[in-house]
């Protein structure tokens, strides 16, 4: 179909290269409608033949097919075709104003898209102007930190320079400072000088000294003579003191020294001791060569005891390296010590945070229940928290009995229900044949009542018939009966007429509508017996009754259906 | 503790001879003699002129009288009060004078340091020494009173003369590498002589009794050097104060640096003990404990005051020096070690104010003293570690390892305590003003220790 493909071509085709083609073709549709309808002379009665021509070359260019044919008359319109062609026009123009008002939303939302982007196009820029701005801003101010660091730079440098000029001037000013000095000082003493062979000169007589009588020296001792030997004897004493002094010195380090070396000497002692408890230890693991080493050590050692007491430079060294090498030892045992310590201790200090973690767990349980417990309590009027734990024990223990109880019970009456209702069927069955045998015993009534009137063949026929459509009506029911519960109607039936009332009581409940039926009127037979066939169509359901309305009904529904396929084609 | 009344005094001239027994004031042109136990005069000279200089010799037999304004010095005897002696120096003039440690001879240092004429009262003879420097400390006796070390000026170079005191006699003489010497001073035990340059430039120079020169120390450079010098009494360390306010400790035996103690504004070093002095004023009828066995009222105006131990870091006053004038008043300028060489003690110039004292043995801060005052004078116990001070009030403050107290003067008249001066026998103390003078008598050892046990929990109360 070359319309169909056409229409699915436009729909399939997407709305962007859509729209322009339909707008154009509607556009170019819409006016010549329009010029059309407002002139209304494109069909007269003249040229009903031009136009149909016309029409028919215009619809077969659009791909239908021809209306009418030019052999033809024009009586001859086949109207069919030109509805159907109007028919797919009208589709067709439908379908295109769908698409247009489609397409005018799509291009509503475009051009709103478009105001959008365009704004936010906008934004952007203005966001550019300013970011360009930024870095220009930015660019200039670091230009401007960068002059001003080369300003600083040749600051600093100038600084320098001054620096080191004022160190110069500085230098050069005391050591001008110096010499004037210098020169003053010198003529200050040539003054001094010539005041001195001045104050000789004068041989002034007021310096003097008067005393009442001289004294004697504090030592008592006689003043002597300057001569070479006192000048000996000074050197000599200055010596001596000096020499005492440094004796007085040396003795103080040598008893310094001995109290050191008492010391050292203990502490080798110690480090010895300690050294050599751990020693085999050590010798177990080590290879040979480490044990002849450490032998040699040891020899170091055992001399250098001995060497305490020696102060020859060669026991010194000895005392000292053997020291060292001991010192290195007691170290890195002590090192090694700690570390194993602070390893163990890093491991219990772990244990017993997993244990107090653990703790803490389980406190915090403890704390958690209590509180549960004592919201409880409060929330319940029961004082006592025993009490209330033990009714709550209480209560389950009953719930459950009860639930068992009730399950029983459940159990029991499941079981009461089926019997009262095997009860309530045989009740029924009872009063069905007893209606049953109330019939027959009427129909025998009137049969003997007949049989002594003339027209009774008849009637007979006539009930006989009735009967047998009731008696196949309640055969199904009867049929589905058990047999034992046959044999019990049976025993029933010939029963006291007392026990049938309870039942039928409970069953009158549940079924009215036989309960009617016991101790009637033995006049109305033939009413009760349509009323037993009612009865007998409601228990059978309305099934057939429905059907057959349906039935009575099917040519309209026929109808309607088909009209309504013809609607939906 | 006791007082004595106060005497009269002139010119700070009051000092106790060096056996113990005498106590000798110059008032004017007198000389008065006391017996220091029972203050009684022993003795009353008159000078020529108002006296300017007054010395004992080291016997306690003679005690010299200088008047330097007429160029005179006057020798009295104790012994024989009428024997005198009068040296005259004439119109050359006279700038110093002193004993030599023999008691014999007197040394005379004329106008301009022109020469040191020493005078011998056993023989009358003089003799000259030539070219003295002058200088902070320019010449030093030995301890034992052997050797005299001079500081000489010739040729622009700084030289030290070491002489004989016996009879002066030049045993060493060698030229210093200072550029301008400016102190010497022996070690107590006479062998090493510790040679400073000016402060201008920081040098110190040791020297063996016979001029070698064992080391040079120099803590830094172009920034004043330093103020101040001392010996322990045990020669075992060379505490060296300078301008940056910091004290150097030199050991004995490779003259190297052994420890720093640094003057900061702000204390919190946790093992020094701040003691604060707190002035207030009270009633006389509300007197406190710490005036229980003075037996002399106080004056209504005298205000009380006592140590508090302040809860560190300390904020300590500090007084910025002007840096246009000369001789900045910063830097250590006072050092005394204790008699044991223990502790010493220290000021620094532009915190005035506070005394520091130093544990010798641990090297750090035992105890500050923050006085009210600038501090004027402290000065060691000769025989105990307990250091006096005073800061030109009516107080007297003294600290012992047990604690710190502070002792009003109970005197009338508004006396300030200028300055003060040990017993040798640590037992008394001469307290002196501007013109009087009163003895202050410690009690015996235990009641002292026990007196200073309560002042030290009052302290700390």
């Amino acid at each position: 179909m070359p319309e169909s493909s056409l229409v699915r071509h436009l729909h399939s085709s997407s709305p962007e290269c859509r729209t322009s083609p339909v707008r154009h073709f509607s556009r170019s549709l819409l006016p010549q409608h329009r010029n059309s309808s407002m002139l209304s002379t494109f069909c007269t009665e003249h040229n009903v033949q031009d136009c149909l021509s016309h029409i028919s070359q215009e619809i077969s260019s659009l791909g239908f097919p021809p209306v009418w044919a030019v052999s033809a008359s024009p009586s001859e319109l086949s109207v069919v075709a030109v509805l159907n062609c109007m028919y797919e026009l009208i589709q067709l123009h439908r379908r295109n104003i769908q698409t247009l008002e489609n397409m005018e939303m799509e291009q509503l939302k475009s051009s709103s898209e478009v105001d959008f982007l365009q704004l936010t196009s906008t934004r952007l820029k203005e966001q550019l102007e300013l970011s360009r701005r930024e870095n220009a801003g930015l660019l200039e101010r670091e230009r401007q930190l960068q002059l001003k660091v080369k300003s600083l730079q040749t600051c600093l440098k100038n600084e320098k320079e001054e620096v080191q000029k004022l160190q110069n001037i500085i230098a050069s000013r005391a050591s001008q400072y110096n010499h004037e000095m210098k020169r003053k000082e010198r003529e200050f003493n040539k003054l001094k000088e010539r005041m001195n062979q001045l104050l000789v000169d004068k041989k002034e007589k007021k310096q003097a000294i008067d005393v009442l009588n001289s004294i004697g020296r504090a030592d008592g001792k006689r003043s002597l003579w300057k001569t070479g030997k006192t000048e000996a004897k000074h050197e000599g004493e200055m010596y001596k003191t000096l020499l005492s002094d440094y004796d007085t010195r040396q003795r103080e380090l040598v008893l310094e020294n001995a109290e050191l070396r008492k010391v050292l000497q203990q502490m080798k002692k110690d480090m010895v001791s300690i050294l050599s408890s751990r020693k085999p230890t050590l010798k177990g693991d080590k290879h040979k060569d480490d044990c002849i080493q450490a032998d040699s050590e040891e020899e170091v050692f055992n001399s250098s005891k001995e060497s305490v007491e020696l102060y020859c430079v060669h026991a010194r060294e000895k005392l000292t390296t053997s020291i060292r090498l001991q010192w290195r030892r007691l170290k890195s045992h002590v090192e090694r010590l700690d570390s194993q310590a602070s390893l163990a201790q890093r491991e219990t200090r772990k244990e017993e945070m997993d244990r107090l973690m653990l703790d803490l767990q389980q406190c915090k349980d403890f704390i958690q229940t209590q509180e549960q417990l004592l919201q409880q309590q409060l929330s319940s009027p029961c004082d006592e928290e025993t009490a209330s734990l033990l009714s709550d024990c209480y209560m389950l223990q009953e719930k459950e009995r009860l639930r068992e109880e009730w399950g029983t019970l459940e159990e029991q009456r499941k079981i009461f229900e089926r019997e009262r209702k095997t009860f309530t069927d045989a009740a029924i069955r009872l009063s069905h044949e007893r209606k049953a045998f109330e019939e027959d015993r009427a129909t025998w009534l009137k049969h003997q009542f007949l049989n002594l009137s003339p027209f009774a063949d008849s009637k007979t026929s006539q009930m006989s018939k009735s009967k047998s459509s009731f008696l196949i009506s309640v055969e199904p029911e009867a049929s589905a009966a058990s047999a034992p519960e046959k044999l019990i109607r049976s025993d029933l039936d010939f029963h006291t007429h007392r026990s049938v009332p309870l039942t039928t009581q409970s069953a009158g409940e549940l079924y009215p509508t036989p309960c009617l039926i016991p101790e009637n009127s033995l006049t109305k037979p033939k009413r009760e017996a349509a009323h037993v066939d009612e009865s007998s169509i409601f228990c059978n359901g309305n099934i057939p009754a429905q059907h057959k309305l349906w039935k009575n009904s099917e040519d309209h529904c026929s109808h309607s259906l088909k009209r309504e396929k013809n609607s939906s084609i | 503790m006791n007082f004595s009344e106060l005497f009269k005094q002139s010119n700070q001239l009051c000092k106790v001879s060096p056996d113990g027994k005498y106590l000798a004031t110059c008032v004017q042109y007198r000389l008065v003699i006391r017996d220091v136990s029972t203050l009684q005069i022993l003795q009353l000279y008159t000078c020529l002129d108002q006296i300017t200089h007054m010395e004992w010799a080291s016997d306690s037999l003679f005690i010299l009288c200088a008047m330097y304004k007429r160029g005179l010095v006057q020798v009295w005897s104790l012994e024989q009060p009428d024997w005198h002696c009068k040296i005259d120096e004439g119109s050359i003039g006279l700038v110093s004078s002193r004993w030599s440690p023999d008691g014999r001879h007197i040394l005379n240092t004329t106008e301009f340091h022109l020469r040191i004429t020493v005078w011998s009262l056993c023989t009358k003879a003089v003799s000259y020494i030539k070219y003295p420097k002058a200088c902070q400390k320019g010449t030093d006796f030995s301890r034992d009173g052997c050797y005299m070390a001079l500081a000489e000026r010739r040729d622009c170079k700084d030289y030290v003369s070491v002489f004989v005191c016996d009879d002066w006699h030049l045993l060493r003489h060698f030229e210093t590498e200072t550029q301008d010497l400016a102190g010497l001073e022996w070690s107590p035990n006479g062998c090493v002589l510790a040679v400073w340059d000016s402060c201008l430039e920081y040098k110190v120079l040791l020297y063996s009794l016979d001029g070698r020169l064992l080391s040079t120390y120099s803590a830094y450079e172009w920034s004043l050097g330093v103020k101040s010098v001392t010996w322990s009494p045990s020669s075992q360390f060379l505490a060296i104060g300078s301008y940056d306010e910091k004290v150097r400790i030199l050991n004995h035996i490779t003259w190297k640096k052994i420890a720093q103690f640094d003057h900061p504004a702000t204390i919190n070093n946790a093992k020094a003990v701040v003691y604060k002095e707190v002035e207030r004023r009270t009633a006389v009828g509300s007197d406190d404990l710490s005036l229980h066995n003075i037996t002399i009222g106080t004056t209504l105006f005298n205000t009380q005051s006592k140590y508090e131990i302040c809860p560190l870091p300390v904020q300590i006053p500090v007084v910025k020096p002007d840096p246009d004038r000369a001789n900045p008043k910063i830097g250590v300028s006072t050092l005394a070690f204790s008699s044991d060489s223990r502790y010493l003690a220290t000021k620094n110039d532009n915190m005035a104010s506070v005394v520091w004292i130093w544990d010798m043995q641990k090297m750090n801060l035992e105890a500050v003293l923050e006085q009210t005052s600038a501090v004027r004078c402290f000065q060691w116990d000769p025989r105990r570690p307990r250091l006096a001070l005073c800061t030109a009030n009516t107080k007297l403050y003294l600290w012992s390892p047990a604690g710190c107290v502070s002792v009003q003067v109970p005197t009338e008249g508004g006396f300030q305590v200028q300055s003060l001066s040990w017993h040798g026998s640590g037992d008394s103390l001469i307290l002196l003003g501007k013109e009087q003078l009163c003895l202050c008598f410690m009690d015996t050892d235990q009641e002292d220790k026990s007196h200073a046990g309560t002042e030290d929990l009052r302290a700390a109360l």
